[in-house]
């Protein structure tokens, strides 16, 4: 039931740029809140043609070639160094990643 | 020397000592030096590594002159810009990570350097390979070997038209819904993405997840099979490579290919084709036919869906991975008054337009109340399309179909609409979306301006063999892999 009512519960219009942009923790500047928001638009309806198939009983493909329960032995093996893990932040100190202040 | 010449001819001449891995390397160096700057192929040379390399490879070959433990000794080989190499810039041409330099190998350049390869400089692509031109590169646009106009396509452009312009003798790219195959056929070499699994992805930057492989670029399909040989396998870093046997994938070359049925996916040959590439592929099949092939029409129904199952699943999962980017730990950081403005203004300043198109697009489709209706409907469909593979392949041997539907476009010809550039990957994302192997090959140019077509083959899942020796027999029968762009 749900399959068929989605179609006409939606339309672009519920693309609320703004709202997706801060869900993604992306500051957009207003001019690409205008131009991404038109042609991603754009996109979503290319997209809903997909609500015209049946999809009833359909089960979901997440991965072309399904492995489950990928494990290795537990145990330590060789890794990154401090230096190596750190050598690439944008600040850092006494062998540590440097934030902004979280608590007051 | 030319810089034009098949890994198995420079390995020929180099076993036999009739030249050196300096001269090689030293020749391919000034290639790069005397066009680079105008196609910007490679976006990083490494030009004291590679000599070093080099002579390190003649020392080898001194002492063992039948290296053949070491397929690939003392050639030289660019890689993706998204493909890490230890101590090397891995930007995947994003500022976001104008400034990385890459921790550790990449599985596939372990096995490059165990293989005795010369890594001569990383290739320019699409930022974090999103897009179909690499025109969406923080290093500026390749420009298509065959006419500097024309875009190379992508996103592994800077790995196709570094092959087609001789600036080393191949190339690794990566393909997550075509970016191998499009720039091959766009640049007139071959290229080849494995199955899913296939090779490791253990150190290439994640786009999407269940859609991304690494693989080759070549002028000719020996050389693919032959570099394949050096990067494939199961590797326990990478947790989706497949623990399955790799044959040595040379060995089938140059069989017969009497009675291999070739199926032709009829919603791929309709309405809207360049009719020069649809020309050149109707030849290509009369050259099957010849060859002994048996031709036949199959159906592939959901084709039509493909495009937009692909855009909501790459783009999902794409939201998902490249949320690591956010100021902390690596890249570029945009300070804030607290860690979400930090996060918002770092990513916001640091992911180009397409980059940023992506990860809204991804997070919509997965965002509460659209779940169901954009993502899990996607992942259906997907389904749909991998049991029409699975009923098409009870059929035939291999599929047969234009790479893409038109030669390589004019720069900024489709920057400006995403969508039109997403429809040129119509015939490439279906192995992606399913997991079967695929090649494109020279067959054939337009006129005005000259520029080369591709031909796709894909077969199935694991059976690089055999999708090697269908493309093997057409090319060796014709001679499209033999131009090379002035």
């Amino acid at each position: 039931m749900k399959d068929v009512l989605q179609p006409l519960l939606m339309s672009k219009t519920d693309f609320d740029i703004h709202y997706v942009a801060k869900l993604a923790r992306l500051e957009l500047t207003e001019e690409e809140e205008g131009t991404f928001g038109r042609q991603i638009g754009k996109v979503i309806d290319y997209i809903e043609q997909l609500q015209q198939l049946d999809v009833t009983n359909v089960e979901p493909t997440a991965h072309p070639v399904p492995l489950t329960n990928v494990t290795r032995p537990d145990e330590v093996r060789k890794s990154l160094t401090n230096d190596e893990a750190l050598m690439n932040a944008p600040a850092k100190g006494n062998g540590l990643f440097m934030v902004p202040k979280i608590v007051e | 020397m030319d810089t034009h010449e098949s890994i198995s001819s420079l390995q020929a001449r180099l076993q036999q000592g009739e030249t050196t891995s300096r001269d090689i390397v030293s020749t391919y160096l000034n290639r790069i030096e005397a066009s680079n700057s105008e196609l910007n192929a490679l976006i990083h040379v490494d030009t004291d590594g590679a000599l070093a390399q080099a002579d390190a490879a003649d020392k080898a070959l001194a002492a063992n002159p039948k290296t053949t433990d070491k397929p690939l000794i003392g050639l030289p080989v660019a890689i993706k810009a998204n493909i890490a190499e230890k101590g090397q810039p891995l930007t995947c041409a994003s500022k976001m990570l104008e400034n990385f330099v890459a921790p550790y190998d990449a599985t596939v350049v372990s096995k490059l350097k165990d293989a005795g390869a010369v890594i001569i400089g990383r290739a320019n692509l699409d930022e974090f390979a999103m897009g179909s031109s690499t025109e969406n590169s923080s290093s500026g646009v390749t420009r298509n070997p065959w006419s500097k106009e024309h875009i190379p396509g992508g996103s592994s452009g800077g790995s196709a038209a570094a092959v087609s312009a001789g600036y080393c003798a191949g190339s690794l790219g990566s393909d997550t819904g075509g970016s191998i195959r499009q720039p091959a056929s766009f640049c007139g070499c071959v290229g080849m993405k494995p199955s899913y699994g296939r090779v490791s992805r253990f150190g290439l930057t994640a786009f999407a997840s269940s859609l991304d492989q690494i693989g080759p670029l070549t002028l000719g399909v020996r050389d693919a099979a032959t570099m394949l040989n050096v990067i494939a396998g199961h590797d326990e870093l990478d947790s989706t490579s497949v623990p399955q046997d790799v044959e040595d994938f040379t060995q089938t070359l140059g069989e017969d290919i009497k009675g291999l049925k070739v199926g032709l996916p009829k919603e791929y040959f309709v309405d809207g084709m360049d009719p020069q590439v649809k020309s050149a592929v109707d030849a290509a099949i009369v050259q099957y036919s010849k060859l002994g092939a048996e031709i036949e029409e199959v159906s592939l129904p959901h084709t039509d869906y493909a495009i937009a199952t692909y855009y909501i699943i790459c783009t999902a999962e794409a939201s998902a991975n490249l949320a690591r980017f956010d100021g902390i730990r690596y890249g570029a950081r945009v300070d804030g008054k607290d860690p979400v403005e930090l996060y918002s203004k770092t990513r916001g300043a640091g992911f180009g337009s397409e980059v940023k198109r992506r990860i809204m697009l991804g997070t919509y489709v997965l965002s509460s109340g659209y779940y169901d209706a954009y993502y899990l409907r996607a992942q259906k469909v997907r389904t749909l399309i991998r049991q029409d593979f699975q009923k098409a392949f009870e059929k035939v041997d291999i599929l047969l179909t234009p790479t893409v539907p038109t030669p390589a476009f004019k720069i900024g010809e489709k920057s400006m609409d995403p969508l039109q550039m997403y429809l040129t990957d119509i015939f490439t994302i279906s192995s992606n979306l399913v997991g079967n192997c695929g090649i494109s090959l020279p067959c054939g140019f337009s006129e005005n301006p000259e520029l080369p077509i591709g031909l796709q083959l894909m077969g199935k899942s694991f059976e690089e063999s055999k999708l090697l020796k269908s493309a093997y027999a057409f090319e060796q029968s014709t001679d499209w892999h033999q131009a090379s762009p002035r």
